[in-house]
């Protein structure tokens, strides 16, 4: 057998981020200080991994190291929009874990390998490739949350983080062991030939399923394997919280896309009652439990936990009684929810962080009081996130929805889409609370909001985004589109 | 016709204006706020005047149109146009936008520029909802328009105003959603259009079409507000403030009757013609029972609200007796209300701005110190309960007209309306204005000022004009009316 050396040119991206990550972490033995230079060098880093993955953009599907690889279009976007996030993110914890004294090499690091597991799993075809990036995404965010050593929540959540992650991802594995026994492969589009051609062993592949299935609704916290997110969400350093509320969502769609869709599209018919009653318990829980939440960090908790049910929707509506012909729309909505909620989650936790200060963190309801008395103008920016979220049009949310909406209509499922819009309505209601105790209310606190100009501009920025985008929608749309022509 | 997008100009212009106005910040330039305020608002205003003269009464196609593509994945087009139902909306409202903007100008002191943008931006969009002729696009404006009357009800409110506010976002929302459900099945069926003319033309079947009506009527029927939906309107309306109170009822309440025209009636004909005499019930439960309710309201601003529920119900029982007298009645009752509507809310206002009272009890004797007053507000009165000469009795004389056509008993139930409105409005009236000064607080009052007599007298002229002539209002709606019911009578089954 001859060694043959393989194409990196298509994870060109990913090579490059492993070459920086030493180079952060040799500056960041070596220099005393660093830590200032660590944030620019992780920023470009991610600026850097932008350029090449665009630079290597070339709408063709690619596959390497032997197939374990692929790089496609589908990929190309969500990578970059992690690359975005994850560079938003940082910009927006950077006072705040500097006040924190946590911001050090360490954190950078292990944001690098986070995104660089979240690259990795966008881009598996493979259920060793995708389980990897799935590792080394979980375990840096497990040190992340701990990163407050002396808080007891932060490491009570990342112990819960943990021991339930790590069992997530036994049921991943376990799940894939089975789907290996019945295809013989664990390449995802040779199990899906081989499901197509022979059937394999029918219970099998059901057992095997289920189990993916559920370690795949782990990691995108839906309900009833959701109990993780309200208590990570609320004991992690809010800066972390960001982090996981937002990039992990677009590499779990992107691993959600390669196993259920280039993998087990076959048993379509099968996963998807699943995933129905994984949207639709998560989006009524989700919205029910968030209502009684003071605290936002878990309010905004549960609020994800609907946002998912919600995209799922879009996934389940693809494919009618073997009918493949909803399947662009459906899934290219489902993309663009993604996109949408990381926007705006990007922007609801971006003002808790504007609001902390050094030895205080804004996390309640109380927190926000009277904040247009306070700045009017962060009051308006978290008024167009609050208004997004609840799916109320001129912003970007109600277009999420509504592309999913269409979607599920045009399959049929009227009644799903009354259900689902029913429960937004419940969602609007502790939307409408945070604008009601920022308008309505009177400040309980008047400090001056301190935060550095780069944040703020950043921030209105991410706002303005979502009403702009609101108003033009339509080249996102299409992005998310020409993504997913790839997939058929 | 000329190629300049008035409609998009009468959008845009007070969109714009508003988020000038929001951009000169904080109180310390509160007066160069309202400086721009009223700017926007009267340009606004001037670029809807040419969407009526420049109206060819003649036809009942859509005029002034403009089409771009705005979301192309979803075949959403930025679509807009009049016709003789709806032009007349986007004047009433550039106008009432003017009044408001005029009605707050000192009375506000606290964000002014907030306050002023809020009006201005939902002026806008109210204008964008009568003349959105894609579904999405009327959807987007529809519900885009709850955000600033919710913030206004929300901060310059009464005492109960988070409960109001957040009662008025919710009801309404949760009929919108429904209607959403139903523009994307429309969409599906149609085979991906969402231009509101396409599904006109669409074959539905029967139970397409009476569930369609039914989640059109859940959003619709909360808006007008119809009984029994109808409990979040005198919430809304007492916590309001002045210029709150003058939009939500002069305009906030002819979006869901408008839905009817351009949406139930055209797109499900035979489930309406079924449905009707549920939504006649209705109505008439509207008119006579919720004007029982009025009489015994001890707070202003709470009687008006519920006097405007029993002239909506009104509105929606023109509607649905399918003959020309009766839409154009309704229709002009709509226009007619929102006159007398906002003037009756402007003249609480003014009484409220002084005592910072809304109860009857505590008023009496008013006459003796605000004599200019008094007369405009009698004026006012007389036509919310429907006066011969005024603009309310034009309206309601149509279409108890139009209902007598359909069914004596209907018309009779109708018409009862004259007494009872006579007397809620009279009576309440009679107690504020009239008799001796019981309370002390009212000898100490002042007589209108010179901004408040400019604008209660433009209400008052458009008010005795309408009901003296009413014939250019008429005449606009006439093709557009007689083309709808045409439309209405050929089943689509």
């Amino acid at each position: 057998m001859n060694f043959v050396i393989p194409d990196f040119y298509p994870a060109a991206a990913e090579l490059f981020v492993v070459a920086m990550s030493f180079v952060v972490l040799m500056t960041g033995t070596f220099l005393q200080n660093s830590r200032s230079l660590s944030y620019y060098l992780t920023q470009f880093t991610l600026l850097g991994a932008a350029v090449v993955t665009v630079y290597t953009m070339d709408g063709q599907v690619t596959l390497t190291f032997t197939n374990m690889y692929v790089d496609d279009l589908m990929g190309d976007f969500l990578k970059l929009m992690v690359y975005l996030a994850v560079a938003v993110v940082l910009l927006y914890s950077r006072s705040y874990i500097g006040d924190r004294k946590i911001e050090s090499t360490e954190y950078y690091m292990l944001v690098i390998y986070a995104t660089l597991g979240m690259m990795v799993m966008i881009a598996a075809n493979h259920f060793l490739t995708l389980y990897l990036g799935l590792e080394l995404l979980s375990l840096s965010l497990y040190a992340l949350v701990a990163t407050q050593r002396d808080s007891a929540r932060a490491t009570e959540a990342a112990m819960k983080y943990f021991v339930l992650g790590a069992l997530a991802s036994g049921l991943l594995l376990y799940g894939m062991s089975m789907l290996y026994g019945a295809t013989g492969s664990l390449e995802l589009s040779r199990i899906a030939q081989a499901i197509y051609h022979q059937g394999g062993d029918k219970t099998v592949l059901m057992f095997g399923l289920v189990f993916v299935v559920a370690g795949l609704a782990f990691k995108l916290g839906v309900v009833p394997f959701h109990m993780w997110i309200p208590d990570v969400y609320q004991g992690a350093p809010t800066s972390v919280t960001l982090l996981i509320a937002t990039a992990p969502k677009l590499a779990a769609f992107g691993m959600a896309m390669r196993l259920l869709v280039n993998g087990l599209f076959e048993l379509a018919d099968q996963w998807q009652s699943m995933l129905m009653f994984l949207a639709v318990m998560s989006i009524a829980l989700g919205n029910i439990a968030a209502i009684a939440q003071p605290n936002l960090k878990r309010m905004l908790g549960y609020s994800g936990i609907s946002h998912m049910g919600f995209m799922l929707l879009g996934l389940v509506s693809g494919v009618v009684e073997g009918d493949r012909h909803f399947a662009l729309n459906a899934y290219s909505s489902a993309m663009f929810y993604v996109f949408s909620y990381v926007l705006m989650s990007l922007a609801a936790f971006g003002v808790l962080l504007v609001l902390s200060r050094a030895g205080f963190d804004a996390e309640t309801l109380d927190d926000l009081k009277g904040l247009n008395k306070r700045s009017s103008w962060f009051a308006g920016m978290m008024a167009i996130v609050m208004f997004s979220m609840a799916g109320i049009p001129f912003f970007i949310g109600f277009y999420a929805k509504f592309s999913v909406l269409l979607a599920v209509v045009a399959s049929g499922y009227k009644w799903l889409a009354v259900f689902a819009v029913m429960m937004s309505l419940i969602g609007a209601f502790y939307y409408l609370r945070v604008v009601k105790v920022m308008f309505f209310d009177e400040p309980q606190d008047s400090s001056p909001i301190a935060t550095p100009a780069s944040m703020r501009v950043a921030l209105s920025l991410n706002a303005l985004a979502i009403a702009a985008l609101g108003l033009l929608p339509g080249w996102v749309m299409w992005i998310c589109d020409q993504s997913m022509l790839q997939s058929f | 016709m000329t190629d300049t997008p008035f409609l998009s100009l009468a959008i845009w212009v007070p969109i714009v204006g508003g988020l000038l106005a929001l951009a000169t910040g904080s109180d310390r330039n509160a007066s160069l706020a309202r400086f721009v305020a009223i700017a926007a608002a009267l340009a606004g205003l001037a670029v809807s005047i040419p969407l009526y003269t420049m109206f060819d009464v003649a036809t009942s196609a859509m005029q002034f149109t403009e089409t771009h593509s705005w979301i192309p994945r979803f075949n959403i087009n930025y679509a807009l146009g009049v016709d003789g139902i709806s032009v007349l909306f986007v004047l009433l409202n550039s106008f009432i936008t003017v009044i408001v903007v005029v009605a707050g100008w000192e009375v506000i002191q606290e964000k002014v520029a907030q306050y002023m943008a809020a009006f201005l931006i939902m002026s806008g969009l109210i204008n964008g909802i009568f003349s959105a002729l894609d579904g999405i696009l009327f959807y987007v404006f529809f519900e885009a328009s709850l955000i600033p009357l919710f913030i206004i009800i929300g901060v310059w409110g009464g005492a109960n105003r988070v409960y109001a506010a957040v009662k008025f976002f919710l009801y309404t929302l949760a009929g919108s959603l429904l209607m959403l459900v139903a523009l994307l099945y429309l969409f599906m069926e149609s085979g991906g259009s969402f231009n509101i003319l396409d599904w006109h033309k669409l074959k539905l079947g029967m139970w397409d079409q009476t569930w369609i009506f039914w989640f059109l009527l859940a959003s619709f029927a909360v808006k007008v507000p119809m009984f029994p939906v109808h409990t979040w309107l005198p919430d809304a309306h007492v916590e309001a403030p002045t210029g709150g109170s003058i939009v939500l009822a002069a305009i906030g309440l002819k979006l869901g009757a408008y839905g009817f025209l351009r949406f139930s009636l055209p797109i499900a004909p035979d489930a309406s013609q079924a449905l009707a005499p549920m939504i006649i019930t209705l109505s008439l439960i509207a008119v006579i029972y919720i004007g029982f309710v009025a009489l015994v309201q001890t707070d202003m601003k709470k009687l008006v609200a519920y006097s405007s529920i029993s002239h909506m119900g009104f509105v929606t029982l023109g509607f649905f007796i399918f003959n020309p007298l009766g839409i154009e009645g309704a229709l002009v009752q709509m226009i007619s209300h929102g006159f007398v509507s906002g003037a009756m809310f402007a003249s609480i206002g003014v009484l409220y701005d002084r005592m910072h009272s809304r109860q009857i009890a505590d008023y009496g004797g008013v006459v003796n110190v605000m004599p200019k007053f008094a007369a405009f507000f009698m004026l006012f009165a007389m036509a919310n309960s429907g006066l011969p000469a005024t603009s309310g009795f034009v309206g309601e004389f149509m279409v108890a007209l139009g209902a007598v056509k359909y069914n004596f008993w209907v018309g009779f139930a109708a018409a009862t309306t004259l007494i009872v409105g006579a007397a809620y409005t009279l009576w309440m009236y009679k107690r504020v204005v009239f008799g001796a000064i019981t309370n002390h607080h009212v000898s100490e009052l002042t007589d209108i000022n010179g901004r408040e007599f400019a604008f209660l007298s433009v209400l008052a002229i458009c008010v005795l004009a309408m009901g003296i002539y009413p014939f250019p209002v008429t005449e606009v709606m006439h093709a557009s009316v007689t083309d709808l019911l045409k439309h209405v009578a050929v089943s689509k089954l």
